[in-house]
């Protein structure tokens, strides 16, 4: 079964650059939409509000693993976690690793997430019934389309 | 941007293999509300033999979208669409969000430039 996710992203800026909106919580929170309320610290949790919008009742806590300038930066978080009333603490955190390159004309970034093998299964259909139509509804509306073709 | 994944991929194309057919999706959209349904049901009102849409419904059985049970002298399909995977949808899920964290952290880092 997968358990992974890797995204490969060329970004035309230094890697000095990328670096710092990785690891500057406050960067960070710029284009992740999270305003961190603290500094990211290597081994440390740290935590804060969404400003995405829709989203804004809830929170993102992460713990920083690793920080070793400026090629790689890792944190453990439980992704989805968008019911304010559940406690995500029993579950088993993902990975989130972020590895800097230095490429011609700017930085090649990889981000991978691993570890959704350990999620209990229930998250899977929390993202699925909220994400997609749900089968049942996408199935019905072929119907009423081909009714209404006929 | 690119994605790559270890495994997977090849079971869900062959779930949309047999979803690509108009006929199957009718059968799908029959069962789709959530009774269990016998072949003559689902032959009721289509041009199709009960042979064609049994042949249908063992091609969506392959791909564990449709479940068969045995009923006295007949069968009864459901639609059971569970194993489409949900850690399939939901790692497509986590995905965009990565992809549009992405496409935002390049804006943001590359604004400095223009």
């Amino acid at each position: 079964m997968e358990d992974q996710l890797e995204k490969r992203i060329e970004l035309s800026a230094p890697v000095e650059r990328v670096w710092q909106a990785l690891t500057d919580s406050r960067e960070f929170g710029e284009w992740f939409r999270v305003k961190m309320e603290g500094p990211f610290v290597a081994g440390e949790a740290v935590g804060g509000q969404l400003t995405f919008p829709g989203y804004e009742h809830l929170r993102m806590d992460i713990v920083v693993k690793t920080i070793k300038p400026t090629s790689y930066f890792s944190y453990t978080w439980h992704p989805y976690a968008v019911n304010p009333k559940a406690d995500y603490s029993q579950e088993t955190p993902t990975l989130v690793e972020f590895r800097l390159e230095v490429i011609r004309g700017g930085t090649l970034l990889t981000v991978t997430e691993s570890g959704f093998a350990k999620l209990p299964k229930e998250r899977y259909a929390d993202a699925f019934r909220m994400n997609t139509r749900g089968w049942e509804q996408q199935l019905q509306s072929i119907e009423a389309y081909v009714n209404k073709a006929s | 941007m690119s994605t790559k994944r270890r495994s997977g991929l090849g079971e869900k194309a062959n779930v949309f293999a047999a979803l690509g057919d108009e006929t199957r999706l009718l059968l799908l959209a029959k069962l789709s509300k959530g009774q269990r349904h016998s072949i003559s049901e689902l032959t009721e009102g289509t041009k199709l033999t009960r042979q064609a849409v049994t042949k249908h419904l063992r091609v969506l059985e392959r791909v564990r979208i449709v479940h068969a049970k045995r009923a006295g002298r007949e069968s009864l399909f459901t639609l059971d669409p569970e194993p489409i995977d949900e850690m399939v949808a939901y790692l497509e899920t986590v995905s965009k969000q990565w992809d549009a964290a992405l496409t935002r952290l390049k804006a943001f880092v590359e604004r400095d430039k223009a």
